[in-house]
């Protein structure tokens, strides 16, 4: 009876289109934004926040950006990793050269950078496919991180190569550097991640995802039904990249506090390739269900064994992460190529028939 | 089906050519593929409102000749006219925007995508609103969504595809991918539909429907058609005009019962097919 969906009869098109034209579905997420918005912020400690909570958001945030293109427009990217790089340093750029700006307002201008670079180097997606796209990707991911090493200018010339976020203040509260509250950050973190994920569901359930979708399942009919095929593939490179340079910003604005180029090389972009093969490509819900997997498996086999009383090294537990991650992802590709918000639907489904078998 | 103007149509509205006037007209069209010669210096033309069926025997360079027309061949010469337009490469997407819309052999749907996306996907190009608003929702996005709905759901209700509206197609039987590939097409309110050997690979029942649909679509909504098709009592009942084509070459244009006794034709097509 939980998920009983008889008697919720559509009476028109408008009730057809809204986000969730199962009740219960609203509940959930009422639920949740309720435990999100109030409940971890009264209870969680400074660990949870920088530990779980604000990465959980900011990886779940690049793997939406990833997977409008890829799970959605079909381009597969390899330089995520990267891109979010050009979001940290255009944002570190800004805050430098205009320390007055809101550091809201330097955010979403750092995503346009992101945009910009991320089109460039989507350019070679009207020629080439598939593998050979990856592969111009990651030689995109290549030059982008020589780039942030080997250019000064972008870090201010410090003799460290690193960038150091300083102290930055929103009406009065210090929401970014080393005097930032770990809560501050959580719901500066969760607002923005709250509205982009809300237009990134509205984009991609109108005509524009539509035709993202089109590309994606067959561009050579894509086109024969009248879609301008450059448009759809470099609209979504932008899309994607501007949600991705946020991600980029947030990364190291509102969680690290301080990064170095190598921070931006290939295990980030696969980390977040993995987040959104995990969770599942082409869906919203699951980039947050493949973050928190992929966030949070650490923190729990390091906090296990010393919980049952075994002593494990960092390194042991390094490992085994590594291996879990591993496992994961190809026991997800033979079995649910379609990720965890497979098996959320497939649960959901089945609570909709319950208690009736068929 | 009674189908509503739609809000920003397409230039194909008013093309000021008569019914019974050259719609499209194929001229002196040669296409090769390095040294295989697919399409031979053919013309006909279709006239606005007809149904036109291209026939002959595999191989005879059909799909070839629908490739050219809609843009995505491009042939080594000769030109189309399309409303008095005459032109030789075109996009595709243009194709589209002028007024051809097509269906293929081998059946060419967005897999992933329910019928319902997939017939909206057609709509793409008579949507106009940007980004901005896509992302807002609320508003102007939703508004047209529905405006196009409807039209959608129409199309829908006149293929009698309601049951399977959001199943995703790569699941269905391949009879009814025809026919959610005929809807996508009906979409995009085409002046000149192509359609690919529609009913290829369908029982008795279902190309009777199908038929019905196609005859339909040509009565009520005035679209011109240009059908190939491999079944000639198909051909026969729906085709007020027949090209045949052989070897890339063309070997007969008429009425069907002209081509039907016509020697060439019997000997390539009917004689050896049979
Ligand atoms: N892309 C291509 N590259 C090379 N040869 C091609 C190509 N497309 C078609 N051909 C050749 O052109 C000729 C005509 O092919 P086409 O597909 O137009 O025939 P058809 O009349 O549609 O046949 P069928 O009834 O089997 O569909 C054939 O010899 C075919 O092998
Ligand atoms: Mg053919």
């Amino acid at each position: 009876m939980l998920y009983r969906t008889a008697g919720q009869f559509k009476t028109s098109y408008y009730a057809d289109h809204a986000l969730f034209p199962v009740r219960q579905d609203a509940m959930l997420l009422g639920f949740i934004l309720l435990l999100a918005f109030v409940v971890f912020p009264m209870t969680a400690d400074e660990f949870v926040f920088k530990a779980l909570l604000v990465p959980v958001l900011i990886y779940a945030l690049a793997a939406l950006g990833l997977n409008i293109l890829t799970g959605f427009a079909g381009q597969l990217s390899l330089g995520t990793g990267a891109f979010m790089g050009v979001g940290a340093y255009a944002c570190y750029k800004l805050v430098s050269i205009f320390p007055e700006m809101n550091i809201v307002v330097a955010i979403a201008l750092s995503g346009f950078f992101s945009a910009a670079v991320g089109v460039a180097f989507g350019l070679p997606s009207l020629r080439i496919k598939g593998f050979y796209l990856a592969i111009a990707t990651l030689a995109a991911q290549f030059f982008l991180v020589w780039l942030f090493e080997k250019w000064a200018w972008l870090y201010n010339y410090n003799s460290s190569g690193a960038i150091q976020v300083p102290n930055i203040d929103m009406f009065g509260v210090t929401v970014a550097g080393p005097n930032a509250s770990a809560v501050v950050q959580y719901y500066f973190v969760l607002c923005v991640v709250s509205l982009i994920t809300l237009l990134s569901i509205n984009i991609t359930r109108g005509r524009i995802g539509r035709i993202w979708k089109s590309v994606r399942d067959m561009d050579i009919a894509a086109e024969l039904v009248g879609i301008n095929l450059m448009k759809a593939k470099l609209s979504a490179f932008a899309v994607s990249s501007y949600i991705v340079g946020i991600a980029g910003a947030l990364f190291v604005f509102l969680w690290r506090g301080a990064a170095e180029p190598v921070l931006f090389d290939i295990p980030l972009s696969f980390r977040v390739l993995f987040i959104a093969i995990i969770g599942g490509l082409g869906s919203i819900l699951g980039n947050y269900l493949g973050a928190i997997l992929i966030v949070a498996l650490p923190v729990v086999i390091s906090a296990l064994p010393s919980a049952l009383g075994l002593p494990v090294s960092s390194a042991t537990v390094e490992h085994l992460n590594t291996m879990i991650i591993g496992a994961l992802i190809i026991a997800f590709l033979i079995i649910e190529p379609h990720g965890l918000a497979r098996f959320w639907a497939i649960i959901r489904e089945k609570l909709i028939m319950w208690p009736f078998p068929h | 089906m009674n189908i509503h103007v739609s809000p920003q149509p397409t230039d194909t509205a008013d093309d000021g050519i008569a019914p019974g006037g050259v719609l499209m007209e194929v001229r002196n069209v040669s296409l090769s593929f390095g040294g295989v010669k697919a399409i031979t210096d053919i013309s006909f033309d279709v006239r606005k409102g007809e149904i036109r069926a291209i026939i002959g025997p595999n191989g005879a360079g059909k799909t070839s000749m629908l490739n050219v027309i809609n843009g995505f061949y491009t042939p080594q010469q000769g030109t189309i006219v399309f409303r008095g337009r005459e032109r030789r490469a075109m996009k595709p997407h243009h194709a589209v925007r002028q007024g051809i819309a097509r269906t293929f052999q081998n059946v060419a749907l967005f897999k992933g995508m329910s019928t319902l996306d997939n017939i909206m996907a057609g709509r793409s190009v008579l949507m106009r609103r940007k980004l901005f608003w896509q992302m807002l929702w609320h508003g102007p996005a939703l508004a047209e969504e529905i405006a196009h709905r409807r039209v959608v759901e129409e199309i829908i209700d006149f293929l009698e595809i309601q049951h399977i509206r959001r199943v995703p197609v790569g699941k269905l039987p391949y009879g009814l991918q025809k026919r959610v590939e005929l809807g996508r097409a009906l979409a995009m309110e085409p002046s000149l539909l192509l359609l690919d050997e529609p009913m290829a690979g369908m029982n008795l029942e279902e190309k009777e429907d199908m038929s019905r649909f196609i005859l339909d679509v040509n009565r009520q909504r005035g679209t011109t058609i240009a059908l190939i098709e491999h079944d000639m009592g198909v051909v026969m009942d729906l085709s007020d005009r027949v090209v045949v084509l052989d070897y890339g070459k063309k070997i007969a244009d008429g009425p069907p019962d002209e081509v039907k006794s016509n020697q060439q034709v019997i000997d390539a097509y009917l004689g050896v097919a049979h």
